[in-house]
């Protein structure tokens, strides 16, 4: 007795096939960045150029998201808090809520729509129209300096990102809590360091690198293999956004599980 | 008329390149000899690119031969493929140039990543040669959006040649150029291979670049070079039917 395939499982193969062959390439390309990041020669000046590029081209968004996720999350606390009279509490509660999660996540997704997706879109746009070969026919290294460089950047900026997202975030916190609860400056900000740790900071700098790295190599990923003309280059900026985040969010889950275990251990 | 030497600069024997069930390449052999102009012709689709291609290094054969300045130029260490390549010129159908750079950097940048403590005044000088040579002095400082289509092509080729190269390739070097532009282009590659004593690859599907630019024409049809030889010799006493009917249909006949 022969078990008969149908075209049902031809289908299914196939794209079993594509998903393995598609995560063996991501493996083979992170593979790639880790072994040409050490050799010489080193790109620092588009590192620098990436860097500033990243950092000020998200600057307004990131900016504004922070400090209206800092008034917003306060004024919505504050009603539980008042309940038990705790509205006290606030810098403390709004300080962790940011420093551990608010402040890496919220950058790093916003990072993910406004760096990833323009990388993407840059590198893929350079693989259509046939830049990333005229690197390579004149003997440069286009992937060192395309994707090495890109990811390096935003490894470096992201952590610099949530550091400023936190602040403003909690600038946006003090005014709330200043006209609501009257509470100075050095009171707030007393009240914020009393209730973070340093493992609380150490724990959300090494989630901004991972997110940070996360971002630059699948954005490059994804434009790196980007095809089909144009519409290839619209696709690699959407599956750069897509990809990041999803990604994103599962780290997050990951690292706040270690992290826990640390704390609590 | 041009002095071409004896030497073999690139001898391609029995090559074979397939994407999938697509065999475009069916043993393929070639010679292209110092000092002259060779326009490979052929329909689109035919392989005349992926030829090239596979001479630099960006694509790689299923089977075959390729011997570039009478060495194996197939299966190289990056380090050596890229010495070689730093003597070939590839010219790209769509220019290719660094959206990101005005002129200036697009001419420099393979310059100062190639050449080791090149001086600030040989770097523009180069430049400067460069952009004279394509008769474009006057836009090293503008952004590749805001060039012509005929000013990108020659801003491309003035790219391709900063490093001197020996061998020059074009792909498709008229496409999409109106015929005065086209003429030009034309023009422009026969003096680059009169002022820097390149050998050439030419692809193309237009005849007239072919007989303006060629020494010799090599006709791909289905995966196969079925005729090689002068412009007279290939089309005008052709008794291969596809052949003839690839001079018939263009706008010479």
């Amino acid at each position: 007795m022969f078990y008969k395939i149908d075209s049902r499982d031809t289908v299914l193969s196939k794209k079993l096939d594509k998903f393995f062959r598609g995560l063996a390439n991501a493996f083979q390309f992170v593979k790639r960045f880790f072994q040409e990041v050490w050799r010489p020669p080193y790109e620092f000046r588009e590192v620098l150029r990436q860097c500033y590029e990243i950092g000020y081209r998200s600057l307004p968004l990131i900016s504004l998201t922070g400090f209206i996720i800092g008034i917003v999350f306060t004024n919505q606390s504050r009603p539980s808090l008042a309940e038990f009279g705790a509205t006290s509490w606030l810098p403390a509660l709004i300080s962790i809520a940011v420093v551990r999660a608010l402040g890496p996540l919220v950058t790093a997704l916003i990072s993910a729509g406004k760096v990833g997706s323009s990388i993407g879109a840059e590198i893929g746009s350079m693989k259509v129209t046939e830049q990333i070969d005229a690197m390579e026919v004149s003997a440069i290294n286009p992937f060192k300096y395309l994707v090495v460089t890109r990811t390096l950047a935003t490894t470096f900026m992201i952590p610099v990102l949530m550091m400023y997202t936190d602040f403003v975030a909690l600038m946006g916190s003090f005014i709330n809590v200043n006209q609501n609860e009257l509470v100075s400056l050095s009171t707030f900000f007393i009240q914020v360091f009393e209730s973070i740790s340093f493992l609380d900071i150490f724990s959300s700098v090494i989630k901004s690198l991972i997110f940070g790295f996360t971002i630059g190599i699948v954005g490059c990923y994804k434009g790196y293999n980007s095809s089909k003309g144009t519409e290839g280059v619209g696709q690699a900026a959407n599956a750069a956004v897509v990809m990041s985040m999803f990604l994103i969010f599962i780290e997050e889950l990951l690292v706040m599980q270690i992290v826990n275990a640390i704390r609590y251990a | 008329m041009r002095k071409i030497e004896n030497e073999k600069v690139v001898e391609i024997r029995g090559l074979y390149k397939s994407f999938d069930d697509n065999h475009v390449l069916r043993g393929v052999d070639l010679d292209l000899y110092k000092g002259e102009n060779l326009v490979v012709l052929g329909k689109s689709g035919t392989g005349k690119s992926v030829l090239i291609k596979i001479l630099v290094g960006l694509l790689t054969p299923d089977k075959g031969e390729v011997k570039i300045f009478g060495k194996n130029a197939l299966g190289l260490p990056i380090k050596e493929l890229n010495q070689l390549r730093l003597r070939i010129g590839f010219s790209f159908q769509a220019s290719a140039l660094y959206d990101s750079m005005t002129v200036r950097e697009n001419l420099e940048f393979p310059l100062v990543r190639n050449v080791k403590n090149i001086s600030r005044k040989e770097v523009d000088r180069r430049v400067e040669e460069l952009l004279e040579a394509v008769a474009l002095p006057k836009t090293v400082n503008q952004m590749p959006s805001e060039l012509s289509g005929g000013q990108k092509k020659r801003i491309g080729i003035a790219r391709t040649l900063i490093l001197y190269p020996e061998i020059m390739l074009y792909d498709e070097p008229t496409a999409g150029l109106d015929p005065v532009t086209c003429i030009e282009i034309n023009n422009l590659i026969n003096q680059v291979q009169e002022q820097f004593n390149t050998s050439s690859i030419v692809i193309t599907h237009d005849l007239a670049c072919a007989k303006q630019t060629g020494d010799r024409m090599a006709v791909l049809i289905n995966g196969q070079f079925t005729a090689v030889g002068s412009f007279t010799d290939v089309f005008e006493g052709a008794e291969d039917p596809q052949v003839k009917a690839f001079y018939d249909y263009n706008f010479i006949k």
